[in-house]
């Protein structure tokens, strides 16, 4: 190989994170889907308890790499890897590592809602009895009562629990969502365009939401609205064409991005 | 940098800048008719001077009004919201340097007499140097050059120290001829005046270099204005 190994992008924010640990550790990670090389020679260092955004173009390789932290490319036949992505120092690619396990620590919000066909208390529930958080019936009633209360959707949902999650409106079902990850206790929360198919209002609860959940969690969110990501992130990752351009702060990079397909993209002029 | 995909974008910003362009036109032209209106005691330039000082204040209103929408319909980002940003501060020191360019024109119809020499050359000496100052910043924001701006920055130090001397040399004629002291007042505020307006051009200079580079700079003034210290008979 001729190529020239990129440094390891660690954020350059120290003024964010002087009291945050890392929590994700990506080294020298290929993508090829076939022959499509879909993120390159990617290294980058993800904080616990911020919010991290990934932005670029479509087809920059962000939501691929995003799937990758919870293994969700393993379903894609075509798919192939190299390189280590670890959590808390533990490579989530090694053979040893239960993939049911590790989705329980990455948890994942998607596009569109997705509640599953069931009532609003087993789309909770279902998780933490598979994982077998819950050994009675009541511990069971308090984690879905707590993680609907995290989720901010309790209130509204309380006196129906019984019906189905699929009756609710779209922002409350993206919230039911949230609330279905956060039951199983994870460690790192994924988002990919969790805001896309909602109108203002929603959106602006489900950011409100994630405001509130990154003093707990690890959340990496990926988004075409960079207004959004300006909002609701800490830290921006700036993806093109496969390769990670620029990592940091997030004030520093919508006033004063250091790479020009960073500010090209960002202010929306021809790359 | 390369063009929007959204052209009227463009347009928005493109028009922002022209708008600053006749704004600092007028604010020269105002500077320079204050300068000559009150050293040559022409009351008729002062009166057009202060007359004129209504095109800047709806030129501002405009640009601020532009800015506004830009913001509103555009959110823009990076180098376009420092853009926007400066755009509007500009906006507000060239229209305070038209206000002190007034007031400068006013105080001509406060002076009876002819004024001494040596004052009227160094208060002309001042005004020319505000003048170039401003016309330099001016350049300066239109072509985007922070080093042309930051010599501007470095030069206020020197307007600040001509300020000193007529200071006072203004403050020896009124201690010479108690009868001096209006017309000394008057030429005091005038001088006050030409150096605030070289405050303003710094500011637009600072603006310059954060629109260019991102970040405000960090340095202190060259400030050299000492008047607040000075005593009678020092």
């Amino acid at each position: 190989m001729d190529h020239i190994q990129p440094p390891i992008i660690t954020p350059t924010a120290p003024r964010v994170l002087s009291d945050k640990t890392m929590r994700i550790a990506a080294r020298d990670v290929n993508i090829y889907y076939g022959d499509k090389h879909a993120i390159k020679h990617l290294s980058i260092d993800i904080p616990d308890k911020a919010v991290s955004a990934f932005i670029g173009p479509s087809g920059c390789g962000k939501s691929t790499f995003l799937r990758a932290i919870n293994r969700m490319n393993d379903t894609i036949p075509s798919c192939r890897m190299t390189g280590e992505i670890e959590m808390d120092g533990k490579n989530i690619y090694d053979p040893a590592v239960d993939v049911v396990q590790l989705r329980s620590h990455v948890g994942m919000v998607f596009q569109k809602p997705n509640p599953f066909p069931k009532s609003i208390y087993e789309n909770v529930a279902y998780g933490p009895r598979i994982h077998g958080l819950a050994r009675t019936k009541s511990d069971l009633d308090d984690i879905v009562e707590k993680s609907l209360k995290k989720a901010g959707l309790f209130e509204e949902v309380k006196d129906r629990l019984a019906h189905p999650g699929t009756g609710l409106s779209g922002g409350q079902q993206q919230r039911l969502c949230i609330a279905r990850a956060i039951a199983v206790n994870p460690e790192v929360i994924l988002m990919d365009e969790p805001c896309s198919a909602l109108d203002p209002i929603a959106t602006a609860r489900i950011e409100e939401l994630i405001d509130n959940l990154r003093q707990n969690y690890c959340i990496i969110i990926v988004t075409h609205s960079m207004q959004q990501a300006a909002r609701v992130s800490q830290l921006t990752a700036f993806f093109h064409l496969g390769n990670l351009v620029e990592y940091g702060d997030t004030d520093v990079m919508f006033t004063k991005p250091q790479d020009k397909r960073t500010q090209d993209y960002i202010t929306g002029r021809f790359g | 940098m390369s063009d929007h995909i959204a052209k009227a974008y463009d347009q928005d910003i493109a028009a922002l800048k022209t708008q600053l362009a006749e704004m600092g036109g007028i604010a020269e032209e105002q500077l320079a008719n204050a300068i000559q209106a009150l050293s040559r005691r022409d009351v008729i330039l002062a009166d057009q001077v202060i007359r004129n000082d209504d095109k800047l204040d709806e030129l501002e209103r405009r640009i601020e009004e532009k800015a506004i929408l830009t913001i509103a319909k555009r959110q823009p980002m990076a180098l376009d919201l420092r853009e926007i940003m400066v755009a509007i501060r500009v906006a507000s020191d060239i229209e305070r340097i038209g206000d002190l360019a007034k007031n400068t024109a006013k105080r001509t119809h406060a002076i009876s007499e002819a004024l001494p020499r040596k004052l009227a050359s160094g208060l002309t000496r001042m005004g020319a140097m505000a003048q170039a100052q401003l016309k330099q910043v001016l350049d300066a924001y239109a072509e985007r050059d922070s080093i042309k701006g930051r010599a501007v920055w470095h030069a206020d130090g020197d307007l600040d120290a001509l300020y000193n001397s007529i200071f006072r040399e203004l403050l020896t004629y009124m201690m010479e001829d108690p009868r001096n002291i209006g017309m000394c007042t008057h030429l005091l505020f005038g001088a006050k005046n030409l150096e605030r307006i070289g405050d303003h051009t710094t500011n637009i200079a600072e603006n310059i270099h954060y629109l260019i580079h991102g970040e405000t700079i960090l340095e202190a003034r060259p400030k050299k204005d000492v008047t607040s210290m000075m005593q009678l008979g020092t």
